[in-house]
C-alpha cells in the first residue's frame, strides 16, 4: 500500500510543482520578459561566436588538407626491392593515412605539365635530374612533427620535405581561435547565468516569507527549489528559442549573400545553414536549461538556510 | 516527550544556554517564561533544529536530533507546529489556502486536504472565514489561522513563540483557550510568553530561565517576575 502510494504522491508531487513554477513565471512575467530577452541577446553573440569560430575552423581544416602532404625524395643509387622497403617502412609509422610512389619519369612527366607551354624546355635534359620519391599524406596536421622524425631515421632518403611554415602557422591559428572562442564564450555563459540569478532571485525574495513558511510545515529543500528551477528553465528555453530563431534566419540570410552575390569562392568553406542550425538547436536547449536551472538554484541557496 | 541532556548553546563567545537538563513529557502544556534574552528563543530553536547545539543531547519524540542529518530535518519537522507572534501568513492566499498550503508542501492528497482543512478551520472557530484573506481578519482571527495551520498535518507537539505578543488581552485568551483545547487532545504545548495574567491563570507547568539557566521549574507555576 506505501508503495502504491509513494509514486501517486510522487506524480502528485511533481505535478503541483510544475504548476507552482509556471505560475511564479506569469506572476513575475514583466521581469521575466526582461531576462528572457537578455538571455536571447547573450545567446544571440554567444551563436555568432560560435558560428564563426566553427566556420574558421571549416576553413582552417579544408586548408590543411592541402598542406598535409610531405615528401620524402629517395637517393638515386638505390636498388628497387630497397626502394620497395622504405616504402613498406613509411607505411608502418602511425599517424599515416596514405602513401604512394612517384617515381623519377612520373615526376619529370608532372613538371612537364605544370609548366604548360615552356615544359618544351624539359626535353633538353639529358638525364633526368628529379628524384625517386613517396609522397606521404598525414591523418592529423598536429603530429607532423612525430611522423617526420620517424621518416627521417630511414636509410636511403635524400631529404624531407614539407610545409612546415605553413602548417605551424595553420596550427596555431586554429589553436588561438578554439582558446578564444572557449573563453568567449564561457564568459558569455556566466554573463547570462547572472541575469538569471537576478530575475529568479526578485521571485525568490517575494516569496520569502512562503520558502519561511515551507521550512516550518517541514518542505523538504527540493520541494522549495522545483518550482523555481521550472520557471528558472523556461525562461531559459524561451531565451534560446528566439535567439535560435533570429540566428537561424541571420545565418541564412548572409549565407545566401555570401555565396550568391559577393564571394562564390568562399561557398564550400562556409556550413550551410541547416547543418549549423541542428548543432546550435541542442546546445541552446542544453545552455538554456542549464543556465536557468543552475540560475535558479544558485539565487536561493542562502533563503534555504532557516 | 522532549529532553534535553546536558545542553549548551554558545555563539561565539557568547552564552546563550548553559547546561540545560529538562524533561518535558507527552501531553505537557509548559510555559517557557524568563526576561528578553535569558535563552528562550535559544531553547525553542533548538527544539526545531534550525540551529545546533554546542554540546549536550536534545531528543525530541524519541527521535536523537542532535547530530540530525539535513536531509532528515525536513521530515523531522514535520512531527512539530510551529505559531510566531507575528502570524506569517500569507497575504495572496485565502484562509482555507493557508492552511491547505501546509499539507500541500508535505505532499498531501488533494482528498486528504478537502477532508482536513475544514475540519481544523472548524475546531478553531473561523469555518465562515475560509474565503478571506489574511488582511480582512482581526489579529485574534490571524493568530487562529496560523494556529490551523501549525496543526493541520496533526504534529505531536505545538510550539509557540509569545502568541499572544500582538494581542489585547480578551483576543489573547482566547487564544489560550484555544491552545488549552488542543493540548486536551494530546498535543504537546511549549509556549515562550511575557503574559504574566495568562500564566498566572492558566495553572500550567512553568519553566523559567535567566542567563541561559534553568532557575524554576513548577508543576502549576506561575509567572513570578513583575510587569
Amino acid at each position: 500500500m506505501r508503495r502504491k502510494g509513494c509514486t501517486a504522491m510522487k506524480v502528485r508531487t511533481a505535478v503541483y510543482l510544475l504548476k507552482q513554477g509556471l505560475r511564479g513565471l506569469w506572476r513575475n512575467r514583466i521581469m521575466g520578459i526582461v531576462s528572457i530577452f537578455s538571455i536571447a541577446c547573450v545567446l544571440i553573440i554567444l551563436g555568432i561566436v560560435f558560428i564563426l569560430i566553427l566556420n574558421i575552423n571549416n576553413l582552417a581544416e579544408s586548408t590543411k588538407s592541402q598542406f598535409d602532404s610531405v615528401q620524402v625524395y629517395l637517393k638515386d643509387d638505390l636498388k628497387p626491392d630497397r626502394i620497395e622497403e622504405i616504402g613498406e617502412q613509411i607505411e608502418k609509422i602511425e599517424g599515416i593515412q596514405d602513401v604512394y610512389f612517384i617515381s623519377k619519369e612520373e615526376a619529370l612527366e608532372r613538371m612537364k605539365k605544370d609548366w604548360g607551354e615552356n615544359g618544351y624546355l624539359l626535353e633538353e635534359l639529358e638525364s633526368n635530374p628529379l628524384p625517386n620519391s613517396y609522397v606521404v599524406k598525414l591523418q592529423n596536421i598536429e603530429h607532423t612533427e612525430q611522423v617526420i622524425r620517424q621518416i627521417k631515421n630511414i636509410q636511403g632518403l635524400e631529404e624531407v620535405k614539407y610545409y612546415k611554415d605553413v602548417m605551424d602557422k595553420l596550427l596555431k591559428i586554429t589553436k588561438f581561435i578554439r582558446l578564444t572562442g572557449t573563453i568567449i564564450i564561457a564568459i558569455l555563459i556566466i554573463i547570462s547565468m547572472v541575469v538569471v540569478i537576478n530575475t529568479i532571485k526578485l521571485t525568490v525574495i517575494a516569496r520569502r516569507r512562503e520558502i519561511n513558511i515551507m521550512k516550518y510545515v517541514g518542505a523538504t529543500n527540493w520541494f522549495i527549489r522545483w518550482p523555481f528551477v521550472v520557471e528558472g528553465v523556461f525562461l531559459g528555453l524561451f531565451g534560446a528559442a528566439i535567439a535560435l530563431g533570429v540566428l537561424g534566419l541571420g545565418y541564412q540570410k548572409v549565407f545566401d549573400l555570401i555565396t550568391q552575390k559577393i564571394y562564390i569562392l568562399l561557398t564550400p568553406y562556409m556550413m550551410p545553414a541547416t547543418l549549423l542550425m541542428d548543432d546550435l538547436l541542442v546546445i541552446f536547449v542544453v545552455l538554456g536549461a542549464g543556465i536557468g536551472a543552475l540560475g535558479s538554484i544558485f539565487s536561493m541557496k542562502k533563503f534555504l538556510n532557516v | 516527550m522532549i529532553h534535553f541532556l546536558n545542553v549548551t548553546k554558545q555563539y561565539g563567545h557568547v552564552t546563550a544556554l548553559s547546561n540545560v537538563n529538562i524533561t518535558i513529557n507527552r501531553g505537557d502544556f509548559a510555559f517557557l517564561v524568563g526576561p528578553s534574552g535569558a535563552g528562550k528563543s535559544t531553547f525553542i530553536k533548538l527544539i526545531l533544529k534550525e540551529i545546533h547545539p554546542t554540546s549536550g543531547k536534545i531528543i525530541v519524540d524519541d527521535v536523537d536530533i542532535t547530530n540530525l542529518s539535513q536531509r532528515k530535518i525536513p521530515y523531522f519537522r514535520r512531527k512539530l507546529g510551529v505559531v510566531f507572534q507575528d502570524f506569517r501568513l500569507l497575504p495572496n492566499k485565502t484562509v482555507y489556502e493557508n492552511v491547505a498550503f501546509a499539507m500541500e508542501t508535505v505532499s498531501a492528497s488533494p482528498k486528504e486536504i478537502r477532508r482536513q482543512v475544514p475540519m481544523i478551520l472548524g475546531m478553531v472557530g473561523l469555518s465562515g472565514r475560509a474565503k478571506l484573506y489574511p488582511h480582512q481578519l482581526s489579529g485574534g482571527e490571524q493568530q487562529r489561522v496560523s494556529i490551523a495551520r501549525a496543526i493541520v498535518n496533526n504534529p505531536s507537539v505545538l510550539i509557540a513563540d509569545e502568541p499572544t505578543g500582538n494581542l489585547d488581552p480578551d483576543t489573547a485568551w482566547e487564544i489560550m483557550k484555544l491552545m488549552k483545547q488542543i493540548n486536551r487532545r494530546g498535543t504537546t504545548i511549549v509556549m515562550a510568553t511575557h503574559a504574566k495574567e495568562i500564566v498566572d491563570l492558566m495553572q500550567q507547568r512553568v519553566i523559567a530561565i535567566e542567563d541561559g539557566r534553568i532557575i524554576r521549574d513548577e508543576k502549576k507555576g506561575v509567572y513570578g517576575y513583575e510587569g
